[in-house]
């Protein structure tokens, strides 16, 4: 029994936390976007900026409910599945949970329904403030979620008790452990980056039609400009991250570059089959010495290898290898998309070129699989523990009989099955229908949006 | 410090009743809509909880979390014993919380949709329900994990339990209505509130008639001396609420009703909480036996008494921006 609730808990947490990180990613990104644009309409005064805002703060609502919902399972599912892990390491994680609901998800849900219902009911100051609220909510949660993620990577400033339970001995050290601040910094940016890559779809869709010019464009235009300070950053960050892994997590970093031997002048592998059996690499394509110049910055840099430890203590390889390399092919097929709109934008074409329009609309899903290939490097890179080092994933599971963990694996695959495409169907349909524009003669600072009849004056923002 | 669990207790059950009287309303809209006369009134009915949904149920995670950060042997006991009732109450909260934003996009599926968020509603405070009559019913652990079985929650009182919670959340929805609707609706509203008021009442009688009698701790607990005492005013007070709502359903003064019936809720709980005090896993763990440590308390303490009211503040802000009685248009 308990063999079969372990691997099936497992199954269904990577399946219903995985479906559930989507959500947040593109609720903080597409809710940073409306800040930025709301921004830009105070400021520019041009009436696109507030059909755009108008616009996306219609689907941002249909992401926000999957992201809820699915959220409230994570919360039970910690208890339900994994309880030994909750009460064993409570003292620390459990009152980030805590402060994620109080910090992040009150304020959120305090202001979600003045952003989505209230356009028409509050001055606009007062709907861009809690425009505001929600993003920084959706940040926060960020925060706190993955303080408790990291600590269980990196776990600093505890001891464990007679009774085998973690105590908390610094609060500082337990929230910033040593991989926090890449990892946050890391995750935040990959959500913004999948913000903007959703914009440069709906817009490239909608200029590859030859619909909505000057709201396509405008909107094409920002999130472009986005897209470009962010793709490059992202990948110095992941840079940082890796080599903050490599000091921490030496053995997951092992697993991502397919590294069996420790040695000097580590290759680099591009390609191979990681043969776990054999605790070797079938058909392998490796640079010589390269591994060491990227992880240790030094040609002979002494880098471990899986082998250093035993074999029960490796994580799953080939899921960490692969999913590895599927990040970084996706954050370069990224970069380049925006390195040649922005060439566009320099020859003045970005507007003329529909094959580039094309390619934008196709390239909305890149960052949100990307980030499913990142979450797995580190989730199953973390294995064959779920706080590293010191509590095994076999030790946590609930005792739950398998069947009903089977059960409700199988109801959740057909039920986030459905929800997907109906989040699909009601977004591509929003999408068709399109914004609704204003009259462009219409002075945007002069009316409360929804009010037409408003007396006039400017917003004091 | 022998107070410092009993405080965050009395947070994690501010946080469950905070859920039940809010999410209790929204729910029982969900549950009534089958039975509104016409489209144009449950577009209303809809309309008049869509901005407040989300923050209901956000109770229900602070709860969840707040239990894991304070009392983590009780979330480490209950949450593996009501694996079954817990994880169909979150299939059934999932579909009516999208249904509710999908229905406003849909044209042919709305009825669909209308149908998810209704059974939704019901499967949740049914399911809500179950947990509760499961909970009075007591929960074996040993050192500090749950060791019964998969169907333990099922019984008949269990399932008493769930019908009587889907009356008292029909009666919460439609006070709800006689507040913020007006003409068919609020008519429509001060109907079931009558039916929903008797029926919620015949659960109360059922469920503390059943409880003495199947549970020898309450039954100690209610006779004898001095918890008799504390315990006496909960159904005299009870009885004059649900008349108070009676009286007032039929009155000038919408707002009543509903106050009133949270009354009523709130005085359910403290009943409750009379009987199985000082247990948080009944008849096993005590506050005390269930708490983190004092570091984990402290820290989790601090925060919550500063951000509370901070949240207690806005959430006034947004009820009162959507004051007043709902009409459509708008979402």
């Amino acid at each position: 029994m308990a063999a079969h609730a372990l691997i099936i808990s497992r199954a269904q947490f990577a399946f219903t936390i995985g479906f559930h990180i989507l959500w947040p990613a593109y609720t903080i990104g597409i809710s940073g976007f409306i800040v930025l644009l709301y921004a830009l309409w105070f400021r520019t005064g041009k009436p696109v900026y507030r059909d755009l805002v108008r616009f996306w703060i219609h689907l941002f609502a249909l992401g926000f409910a999957m992201g809820v919902v699915t959220g409230l399972v994570i919360s039970y599912e910690i208890g339900t599945n994994w309880s030994v892990y909750a009460e064993r390491t409570a003292n620390v994680i459990g009152p980030f949970f805590s402060y994620e609901a109080l910090m992040a998800f009150f304020l959120e849900a305090g202001f979600i329904g003045v952003m989505l219902f209230g356009m028409s009911r509050v001055a606009p100051r007062t709907h861009f403030l809690s425009c505001i609220a929600v993003a920084v909510g959706a940040l926060m949660s960020a925060f706190w979620i993955l303080a408790a993620n990291s600590w269980m990577q990196t776990p600093t400033g505890f001891r464990i008790a007679a009774d085998g339970k973690f105590e908390v001995t610094d609060w500082a050290q337990a929230i910033f452990s040593p991989s926090f601040p890449y990892r946050f910094a890391h995750m935040v940016t990959a959500a913004y980056i999948a913000g903007a890559f959703v914009v440069l779809g709906v817009c490239g869709f909608y200029l590859w039609r030859g619909r909505y010019g000057e709201f396509a464009r405008r909107g094409l235009s920002v999130a472009l400009w986005m897209a470009l300070v962010l793709v490059p950053i992202q990948g110095e960050l992941g840079d940082l991250h890796g080599r903050n892994t490599l000091e921490y997590q030496p053995i997951k970093v092992a697993a991502m570059e397919g590294d069996w031997v420790t040695r000097r002048g580590q290759p680099l592998v591009l390609f191979a089959w990681p043969d776990v059996a054999a605790a070797r690499n079938e058909y392998e394509l490796a640079i010589p010495h390269l591994g060491s110049l990227i992880l240790t910055h030094h040609w002979n840099g002494l880098v471990r290898g899986l082998k250093s430890v035993p074999s029960d203590d490796r994580p799953p390889v080939p899921f960490v290898f692969f999913a590895f390399r599927l990040m970084v092919g996706l954050w370069t097929l990224m970069l380049v998309l925006v390195l040649v709109g922005t060439w566009l934008r320099l020859r003045k074409r970005l507007y003329q070129a529909r094959w580039f329009h094309v390619a934008c609309a196709f390239a909305s899903p890149l960052p949100f699989l990307a980030i499913l290939s990142g979450w797995t490097v580190t989730e199953v890179g973390r294995q064959p523990y779920v706080v590293y080092g010191y509590l095994r994933t076999a030790q946590a599971v609930s005792p739950v009989a398998g069947a009903a963990v089977f059960g409700s694996l199988a109801l959740f695959t057909l039920v986030y099955t459905t929800l997907l495409g109906a989040f699909f169907f009601y977004a591509t349909r929003t999408v068709l229908r399109g914004p609704e524009i204003e009259e462009p003669a219409e002075q945007p600072m002069a009316v409360r949006p929804g009010l037409a009849s408003a007396p006039a004056g400017r917003p004091r923002s | 410090m022998r107070w410092l669990p009993v405080l965050l207790w009395l947070a994690v059950a501010f946080a469950v009743v905070m859920y039940v009287v809010m999410d209790g309303f929204d729910l029982g809209i969900g549950i009534l809509l089958p039975f509104a006369s016409s489209d144009h009134d449950r577009d209303i009915m809809i309309q008049s909880v869509a901005p407040f949904w989300d923050g209901n149920e956000t109770w229900l995670v602070l709860g969840g979390t707040l239990l894991i950060g304070a009392l983590p042997i009780a979330y480490g006991v209950l949450l593996p014993a009501f694996y079954v009732p817990l994880m169909v109450m979150l299939f059934a909260l999932i579909f009516r919380g999208v249904a509710f934003e999908y229905r406003f996009r849909a044209s042919r599926l709305r009825r669909n949709w209308d149908a998810a968020f209704s059974l939704g509603s019901l499967l949740a405070a049914f399911c809500q329900g179950l947990v509760l009559g499961a909970y009075i019913k007591g929960v074996p652990s040993t050192d500090g994990a749950f060791d019964g079985g998969t169907l333990d929650f099922l019984g008949g009182f269990s399932i008493v339990c769930g019908f009587g919670l889907i009356a008292g959340y029909t009666l919460l929805g439609a006070s709800w209505l006689v507040l913020k609707t007006s003409g068919a609706n609020a008519e429509f509203g001060r109907r079931t509130a009558r039916l929903a008021l008797v029926l919620t009442l015949a659960f109360i009688v059922i469920v503390s008639i059943w409880t003495p009698v199947a549970f020898p701790y309450i039954e100690r607990r209610w006779f004898s001396w001095p918890d008799i005492g504390l315990l006496w005013p909960v159904p005299l007070a009870t009885a004059l609420v649900a008349y108070g709502i009676w009286r007032t359903l039929g009155g000038p003064r919408d707002l009543w009703p509903f106050l009133l019936c949270i009354g009523l809720f709130l005085l359910a709980f403290l009943g409750l909480a009379i009987s199985l005090w000082p247990f948080v896993v009944p008849y096993g763990v005590t506050i005390w036996q269930a708490a983190s440590s004092e570091s984990t308390l402290i820290f989790l303490g601090v925060g919550t008494a500063i951000i509370l009211p901070i949240i207690l503040g806005y959430f006034a802000f947004a009820h009162s921006v959507f004051r007043g009685k709902t009409h459509t248009g708008g979402g």
